[in-house]
């Protein structure tokens, strides 16, 4: 499978899930185990553009495919070593206070622009309802995901204000 | 949470699936997008020493217009059926449902195959499929067979495919012209329904025609509102009249008690939301 752009050839066990095979094999740990029940969304990554919970995903079954982690997202945006427009929100509008859940959040809400590149708050809210963050951010998360659209709209990274 | 060992093979078309189910029988479990069956491995409360993947299966995804009805690939992600145009046009009902089946990671997982086989009355799906009175079609060692969704729910977990056989296609009756609504009660976003009502209406010169209401959670299968159905035949549309018809949506069932509710609160759920899904169709 290509991860993050790069390919890998590995011998696993096909009890092996995509998670555990990105953290222990690959060395990948940006990308959390949370509930381990596929409810969290911690896990998130894309595979084949779109996303998924790693947790509930054998790793087999990515094989041949695509898989891309929050550590390969920044390289997916200018390629000029800038962090991608939705990790530079979160961290300038502080979507985060633990930050365990924040790899899965973004890795969702990318998937979340793909589809409605201008969500309101309602559609963020409800288009991230896979993913739980327990320390209850989620009102500087919907903020994050806002700004970080208009800036995917502009293709580019320059700093915008955050909408009320 | 890591399942126990099994082997583990992806075949490529529906006729090796059929084989490897033949000679492994009930050490085999049929693998689609594993939201329903990879948590009970992990949970070891399925311990299969073969999974099936048919995640490679490419002639088991798909919608194709078969005339009076929309012949479904059992393998087409919840995703596709939400975006399908086809499935939109035609058997809106499934396109609403479906997309409050989970959340988006599991909607691009999940299939509609999986969701109806694991026969889950507690999912959206099965209830969904009974109301809009689709065709679930199974292949095994003898060639293909046909099952009305009244009959393939059997019990909790249990429907009428066999160890050796696998399941196809999903036939949903176009369904042009009617109303419909899915309404869905739950204590928080992505959780199961603790119940859901799948409610589809016929209108003709202002009345109801014709009603169908599919309820989920409320018995170990997917259950009718019968007597509701047969009371909205002919109603006037008004709240009033639909009100009335809805009382008797629990009528006969026996819901099952768990951490969210109990009976007898389902039966009152199954009643109120009978007549907003009855009324949101008949609009």
């Amino acid at each position: 499978m290509t991860v993050d752009g790069t390919d890998y050839t590995d011998d696993v066990e096909p009890r092996t899930l995509l998670v555990h095979h990105l953290r222990e094999a690959l060395g990948l740990t940006g990308t959390n185990v949370g509930c381990d029940t596929s409810n969290c969304g911690a896990c998130t990554v894309h595979v084949d553009g779109q996303s998924v919970k790693s947790c509930t995903m054998l790793a087999i079954q990515a094989d041949g495919r695509e898989v891309l982690t929050i550590q390969g997202l920044a390289d997916t945006w200018d390629g000029e070593g800038s962090l991608h427009p939705l990790q530079q929100a979160f961290h300038e509008a502080h979507a985060l206070q633990c930050g365990y859940c924040t790899p899965g959040m973004i890795m969702a809400s990318l998937d979340l622009l793909a589809e409605n590149p201008d969500p309101s708050d309602d559609e963020v809210r409800h288009g991230l309802e896979g993913n739980l963050c327990r320390c209850t951010g989620y009102q500087n998360i919907v903020k994050a995901v806002r700004a970080a659209a208009v800036q995917i709209r502009q293709g580019s990274t320059k700093s915008q204000e955050v909408p009320a | 949470m890591i399942p126990a060992s099994f082997d583990y093979v992806a075949p490529t078309s529906v006729d090796e699936v059929v084989s490897t189910l033949a000679e492994h029988g009930d050490d085999a479990k049929v693998l689609a997008g594993g939201h329903s069956l990879l948590p009970l491995m992990k949970l070891r409360f399925a311990v299969p020493a073969m999974v099936v993947d048919i995640g490679r299966v490419e002639e088991l995804r798909g919608v194709r217009d078969a005339g009076d009805h929309l012949a479904i690939g059992a393998g087409t992600t919840h995703h596709e059926i939400v975006h399908d145009p086809l499935v939109r046009q035609h058997c809106g009902l499934l396109a609403e449902a479906t997309s409050m089946v989970g959340d988006a990671q599991v909607r691009h997982r999940g299939t509609i195959g999986g969701a109806t086989a694991h026969g889950d009355s507690a999912g959206d799906l099965p209830a969904v499929v009974s109301a809009l009175e689709g065709t679930f079609v199974a292949q095994g060692p003898g060639g293909r067979r046909e099952i009305a969704a009244a009959d393939f729910f059997q019990g909790y977990l249990e429907t009428a495919l066999a160890a050796d056989e696998v399941l196809v296609e999903v036939r949903i009756p176009k369904h042009d012209g009617w109303g419909f609504a899915y309404e869905k009660f739950n204590r928080v976003a992505q959780a199961w329904a603790i119940v859901g009502v799948a409610a589809l209406v016929r209108r003709e010169n202002g009345s109801v025609a014709e009603a169908r209401i599919g309820l989920t959670n409320m018995g170990a299968v997917p259950v009718r509102a019968t007597a509701s159905e047969e009371a909205l035949a002919g109603a006037d549309r008004t709240e009033d009249a639909i009100r009335a018809a809805c009382q008797h949506a629990a009528d006969g069932t026996s819901p099952p008690a768990d951490l969210s509710a109990q009976p007898d609160y389902r039966q009152h759920l199954a009643r109120v939301l009978s007549a907003r899904a009855v009324a949101r169709a008949t609009g």
